[in-house]
Order: structure tokens, then sequence, then C-alpha cells
């Protein structure tokens, strides 16, 4: 959708030079400064950062977009705040006899703040436009369990689409329609909590641009203005008839350039809620904000990933240099001294905030992912040595910081080697040319990966990632065992037959190391003492609606 | 003096045609774009495609400057990431910067011309050693630092000013990122116009101006002043196009949202239209703000004509 000019702008260069030179005399006005101290009424004024697409459910895959996403839309299902846990918000029940096809009824009652009902054609119309291909909806891909996907959104490139509607997709009523995949996913309606399967209003369709610029959604808050780029101001939807109104007046999202400035200006006192404590910061925050700072894992989990398509990394014996490598790395002392304890050494794929219910199981990797110098050289010499002799470690330069990490797993690996010319960082200038030379099959040594679960479940975990073929799958893993075992888990009967053998194929995960874990991140954030129930979800989003303001 | 500005207005276009055909370049040697949108899953490349497409990115490089440049020159500057229109982002940017280098501007000129004046009148006393100390101190300290001191210190330790600056960018918030931001160029301006009084202060004019009996005050402002700020406007009328650009740091601080912070988010979503519409609005104010000095020129010292 994006470049798709049809607006063309009757504004010259020239005019736009002239405008910009004039409207310093004429900007004086509007210099009203609402940085005003107090609360505001039952404002929360939480920091935010500009979102990086258009605000549309499956278009947005970034933490920013989704904040909004959050409140202003409720969608079949909802994961709990504190069990992370897929419950039913709009859906009454979804149910299956064979793990493919889904019968999903919908409560009656609910309806859009712009008055338009909450039904069976609001899913089903906008699935099906997330879905198509001239859409370019960036989370497309999370419709492809549905029957009839690949005719709508043909995979190969430059093919054409043959179908405009989802064929797995059937309205039965109103509050009734019928979903049928094209292969068993028994934890398929537990994926139905994140935002790309939001339902869209009829205002969607008739005006994109319009609801754009305001979207209009079902949630506890409503969009009452938005300046792009500035701030975004919602207020509570006081026709909200769902289990979860919002426990303030609303929520006035600025943006922040820089995390520093949100936190200085929590400190001074001009917003309530910051949700991302600077690195910088970290050595302060607790003597600044004592028990008014929140540190809780989140859904995230860093890895080293090996390009398995590389000669240096696709012998057999090149698994035990992995795993020695895994055990190279001195987790607890990185996390501590580092990041000062906002991540939690790993020990398997996944997160503790899917819960032990949810299939996270500390300890899974074992012996693999603890610390042992002499252990770690030992399996290294006998894989045959590292590749070369010296291997690096490729991250992107831009953005997040990485440097000091990567240094630090190097510095780790190479102390137990006792080389100290045996790993070394390789930095990448930009995050998007990084992407492009693992996504085009150009690596030849490990690189750091990170992954942001879409929705607490053990399958995201694993089968995007390393699952033959799979969209994510950067280090071109392929294991039949693994494979077989995830296919026998989303056709299993019930959701923990399905965690447990979820875990049997993880349990692959070890003996191959295509990825070694390093750390689970947590989430942070920092509330002023206006501010009470403040409360991260495990996607390390604050609950808004449940932030009391004194 | 007509034709002199038709000449240089003339020059002008060779020379943006070359520096943002040079930007346009390097920002699209950044990478592919559609790789950084799906954050770190791997695009889907049916929906890669599709973008690729409806950004002409598939065309070849000097194709893509030339639909580029087609759709400038009818106002169109191309989509920011989040669907923005660049044109929006740029009419809401440039006022905000605006404003805080008319602050920097007016607090360089101001400031640094009277320091570096009276400094200049009393040669070798104690003002114009504490001037030339000052002036040092601040020259050698990066402006990031006296940002960060000066708004702990006056926003969040004393609580004097809002640490950041507000929405819409008022002038009472915009002082103290105003003078970090003038700091440096103060200096240098203090520095430059002492110097230059000091020399013009022994010029025969001068001597004859007092020898025929001027008060002091019209040898001062007329005589002294006007031919020692030569090189000062030179160095202001430069240092526009500077404080525009420049603002990045102070505005990443204050959390000012102009032009700094546009190309910043621009690099960041790694947007290309953005980037390379701001840069090349700044080039066009660095070409104007040029010809506006090298005019001034004419009307401070008689000498200099312009054929």
């Amino acid at each position: 959708m994006r470049g798709a000019t049809r607006v063309k702008w009757a504004v010259g260069v020239t005019v736009v030079a002239l405008t910009a030179a004039a409207c310093g005399s004429s900007g004086d006005s509007g210099g009203s400064g609402s940085s005003t101290g107090g609360s505001g009424g039952g404002i929360v004024r939480a920091s935010w950062g500009d979102p990086q697409n258009p605000l549309e459910p499956a278009n947005t895959n970034e933490v920013q977009g989704g904040k909004v996403l959050d409140m202003v839309f409720r969608g079949l299902k909802i994961y709990n705040p504190k069990t992370a846990k897929a419950e039913n918000m709009i859906a009454q029940s979804i149910t299956s006899t064979d793990s493919q096809n889904f019968d999903i009824k919908l409560k009656t009652g609910w309806t859009f703040s712009n008055g338009e009902p909450v039904n069976a054609d609001s899913f089903i119309n906008a699935w099906n436009f997330d879905t198509q291909l001239k859409n370019a909806q960036l989370n497309a891909s999370f419709f492809s369990y549905i029957d009839g996907y690949d005719k709508v959104h043909p995979d190969a490139q430059g093919a054409k689409a043959s179908a405009t509607t989802l064929s797995g997709l059937t309205k039965v009523s109103d509050t009734e329609f019928k979903v049928r995949l094209n292969q068993k996913f028994a934890l398929f309606p537990d994926t139905l909590g994140y935002a790309a399967f939001d339902p869209l209003p009829q205002a969607f369709f008739t005006n994109r641009q319009a609801w754009l610029a305001k979207p209009i959604g079902n949630g506890p808050y409503e969009i009452s203005s938005y300046t792009k780029g500035s701030k975004m101001e919602l207020k509570k939807w006081d026709g909200y008839k769902g289990p979860d109104p919002a426990q303030n007046g609303g929520v006035e999202l600025r943006v922040y350039t820089d995390n520093n400035t949100a936190y200085t200006d929590l400190q001074a006192g001009n917003i309530d809620l910051v949700d991302d404590i600077p690195v910088t910061q970290l050595r302060n925050v607790k003597s600044d904000l004592g028990s008014r700072y929140i540190n809780e894992p989140a859904g995230i989990i860093q890895t080293i990933s090996f390009p398995l398509y590389s000669p240096r990394w696709s012998s057999a014996n090149s698994a035990k240099v992995r795993q020695g490598l895994s055990m190279a790395i001195n987790r607890q002392q990185i996390t501590d001294q580092i990041f000062q304890q906002t991540r939690t050494p790993a020990t398997d794929w996944t997160s503790p905030v899917l819960g032990d219910a949810g299939g996270y199981k500390a300890g899974l990797c074992g012996q693999e992912c603890t610390f042992n110098a002499s252990k770690a050289k030992q399996l290294i010499a006998e894989g045959g040595g590292l590749p070369g002799g010296r291997i690096t470690i490729s991250y992107n330069a831009d953005t997040g910081s990485h440097k000091e990490w990567i240094d630090a797993v190097c510095n780790s690996i190479n102390n137990a080697l006792g080389n100290n010319k045996a790993c070394v960082g390789a930095p990448v200038g930009t995050f998007a040319d990084f992407r492009n030379r693992i996504t085009s099959k150009q690596m030849n040594d490990p690189f750091r990966a990170g992954w942001q679960m879409d929705y607490p479940l053990i399958q995201d975990f694993l089968q995007p990632q390393y699952y033959t073929g799979a969209s994510s799958n950067d280090s071109h893993y392929s294991n039949a065992n693994f494979d077989k075992l995830v296919n026998q888990a989303n056709a299993a009967g019930s959701a923990s037959d399905s965690v447990s053998t979820f875990q049997k194929a993880e349990k692959q995960l070890v003996t191959d190391m295509p990825a070694i874990p390093l750390w689970y991140q947590n989430g942070s954030a920092g509330y002023s003492t206006n501010l009470s129930n403040v409360a991260l979800n495990p996607f390390s989003v604050p609950v808004y609606n449940e932030i009391k303001v004194k | 003096m007509g034709r002199y500005v038709i000449r240089r207005l003339l020059q002008m276009v060779p020379v943006f045609i070359g520096t943002t055909l040079l930007i346009f370049v390097m920002v699209y040697g950044l990478g592919d774009p559609v790789a950084a949108m799906f954050g770190d899953r791997t695009p889907d490349p049916a929906t890669a495609a599709q973008i690729r497409h409806d950004l002409h990115l598939n065309d070849p490089l000097w194709q893509q400057y030339l639909i580029y440049m087609q759709h400038i020159f009818k106002g169109d500057f191309g989509k920011a990431s989040n669907g923005q229109p660049v044109t929006e982002l740029l009419g809401t940017a440039f006022p905000v910067t605006l404003r805080l280098t008319i602050m920097a501007f007016v607090i360089e000129a101001v400031v640094g011309i009277a320091l570096g004046l009276f400094a200049g009148l009393r040669r070798g006393r104690f003002f114009d050693t504490g001037v030339l100390a000052m002036t040092l101190l601040v020259v050698s300290i990066p402006t990031f630092v006296t940002g960060f001191v000066l708004q702990y210190l006056l926003g969040v330790k004393w609580g004097v000013v809002h640490p950041s600056v507000g929405e819409g960018a008022p002038f009472k918030d915009l002082f103290i990122p105003g003078l970090v931001l003038a700091g440096v160029s103060l200096a240098y301006v203090a520095r430059l116009t002492r110097t230059s009084v000091a020399e013009n202060s022994r010029a025969d004019y001068l001597r004859t101006a007092v020898a025929k009996g001027l008060p002091r005050r019209r040898v001062i402002t007329n005589h002294m002043l006007r031919n020692s700020l030569i090189p000062v406007v030179t160095f202001l009328g430069t240092d526009i196009g500077n404080l525009m650009a420049g603002a990045l740091v102070t505005e990443r601080i204050f959390n000012i949202h102009g032009v700094g912070y546009q190309i910043y988010q621009g690099i960041v979503h790694n947007n290309p239209p953005t980037v390379v519409g701001f840069v090349t609005v700044l080039v066009i104010i660095f070409l104007g703000a040029n010809l506006l000095v090298d005019l001034l020129y004419a009307v401070l010292d008689p000498r200099i004509r312009y054929a």
C-alpha cells in the first residue's frame, strides 16, 4: 500500500522551502506548552515511540504501534497479562473436533466505537483484506494456516492472486463463523489473541485513509486526537461493554526521540510512565524510583544463530563445535555486568512468560547451555576445532547497542579457548543490510538473532524458527525428527499433549544446536507517584487499561 | 546586482542536482528498506515483492532517481514509513526547527557580538581575559555534555524549566535548547568580533573619525562595528544552515520534533524518501543563506560591488 501515490500534492518544491522559511514568524501561536505538571484529571501520560508502519492491525509488527492496537482493539481472545494464557474475549467459544475445522461463536453486544456491531463479517472481511497480496500487509503470513491462503496470497514472486477471499472462512450467522485450516493445528485458537486477527469496522473499508488518520476500534479506549510523529491522545470509551474497561480517564502517548529524555522527564514529573529504561540509567534506576521500577521477563529470547547452509557449519561434527561454543559463554556474568540483570540467562529455546503449562521448561538445554570452560574447549577440539581457527559474530551496529555484549560473548569464548583471536565481533552498518544478508543466505559465520513472540505459545518459539523451510528459519535448519514431532504436536488432541510433544521436539535442538540460546529479555518500566497498579504484559507493553491515577 | 543574483541562482541548479543525486545514492546504499520493515522476521517473499514494486525498488538506481525527481517537481516527496506524506512532515518539522534556529541565532548574534565588542574595546583587561577563558571553555565542551548537564541541573535538580520541549515548541521552552545549540557558535562569534574590533581600532579611518570630534558612540557603532562585522556576518550566514542541520543532537536531548528528529527517524526506519526530502530542503536553505550573505557584504562594505 505504501508508495501508492494517488494523492498528488499541489505544492512545488520552492513553495515548500518558502513556507518553511515563512513559518518562523507565523509559528509563534500555539505556544501553550502542554507539559504542565500535575496528573491532569486521571490521564496517564506515557512515553511512546513513533510507530514504524501505518496503524493497521495486520501491518503493525513492532511494539510502539502494538501499544495503540492493544488499547483500541479487542480480538477473539486476549492474553491474560499475568499468566499469558489465552482467554476468550469476543469469542463465546471456539471448538473443534479434529484440530483442523474450528467453529467460532461470538458474544453478542460488542460494537465498534462508531456504533457498528462487531459480527462475523467484521472478522471475515478483515482477515480477507489482511491476506490479499495487493494490500501488502506485513503480517499477512499469519493467515497462512487458513485454507485458501495460497490462492489469495501466492508465495512465489510475481505470481498473481487467483482469489480475493479465503475459502476456509464461512459465515454461519452474524455471531458464528467457521474456519477450515489447511493443516492440523491444535493451538490455533490460542493464536487468535494476536493483533493481526483483530476485527475491522466497515468504516475501514469505505475510507481507509480517513481511518488510518484516526483508527476506530472496539477496545476500552478511543483515539481522540492523533498528531503523527508527536503525540496521541486516547480517552476512555464510555460505551465499552467488555469485561476490562479502562480504570483511568485516558492515556496520552508522547513521542520521545530518546529514551534518556523520557527518563529525565519522568524524574522531573513531566510524564507518568516510561516503558523503556535507558541502559545508561540502569545503575541508578533503583535508587531513583525504588519500587516504582518494573523489571519482568518478556517473551523475547536472544540467540546466536548459525548459517547451517555454509560449508563452515554444515559438517556432521560441527554440532559439537556449536555445543562447545554455547558452553564457553558465561551467561550469568554477562547478564549481571552488562545488562544489570535486565536479561535472564537462557536454559531453553522458549521464554519464562509461557509458564510451565505453556511449554517453558527451565534447564531443558541442560549442561549444553551451562558455562563450563574446560568442557567447552574439549568439545570444540572433538568437533575439529573452530572452522578456519576463528569465527566472527555478526550484529547490526546502528541500533540496540549490541557491540558491548557481542564483545563480551567473544571475550568469554576466547578465555575458554585460551586464544584471544578465536572470536571477534563483526558489525554490519545498518539493520536493513544485516537482515538482508541473513535472508539472502550470505552469512558464513554466526550472527545475533532476537525473537519476540507473536503469541505466548511454545509453537511460536519453535516452528517459525526451526521447522524446515519455515518463514523465519534463518539458520536453514532442517531435521526430519524435529519436523515430525512438530507435526505431531500440531495435530495433537489436546493443548497439553501438544505442548509436551513440542518439548520433545525442542530436545532435538540441544543435539543439533542450530542456535545458541543466550538470554531472555526482560521488559522494564518506571512510573511516577501519580500512578498505581502498573504492570507489564508478556509482550512487555504496559497494561494501560488497569492503571489507576491518583 | 540583479544580474549577479540571476547568475548565482543559475549556479544553484547544478549544485542542487549534484547534491540530491549524491544523497539519493548514499541513502539507497544503506540497504534494502524492505528487509528492515519486517524486523527480525524473514519477510514473506510475495509481500516483500509487492512492497518493492510499489516503491519502484526493482528499477535501476538512475531510473529511481529520475522518478523521485519527477515526483519532487510535482510536489510529491513520497511517503514516510508510517504512510504519512513527507511534505506533511516537512510542514510540521521545519517550523519547529526554524524556531529553535531563530532562538539560537538571536542568542548567538546578540550575546556573541556584544561580548566580542566589549572584549575588543577593553583588550588585555579583566573582562577581555574573562571572555577569552569562557569561550575557550564553551568551545571545548561537546554539545551533548552541556545539553545533558543543563537539562539535569535546571530541569530535574532545581526544577526551574521543563527538561523537554512541549508540543508545538513554545519559545519559553526553547531557551535552554537554543542556548545549548548556540553555545559553540557564540564563542566563535565573540572571538571573531573581538579580533576584528581590536584590529580596526587602530585603523586610519577610525583615528580620523576620532580626530574630527565625533562622539564615541558614533565612532564605535558607525565606523568601528560596521566594518568589524564583515567576517562575523559571513560566519553567521553559513551558521544558519549549520544550526538547522546540526540541531540533531540538541533535538534528541530535548525531545524537539524538528528536522533532526525526522532525519534520524528516517535513518532508523530506513526510509529514503524522508531522509532525501529533508536533506534536499536543507540544501536549498544552505544555498539561499549563502547567497544572502554575499549580498549583505555589499550593504556592509561600500567598496564591494556586484556586477
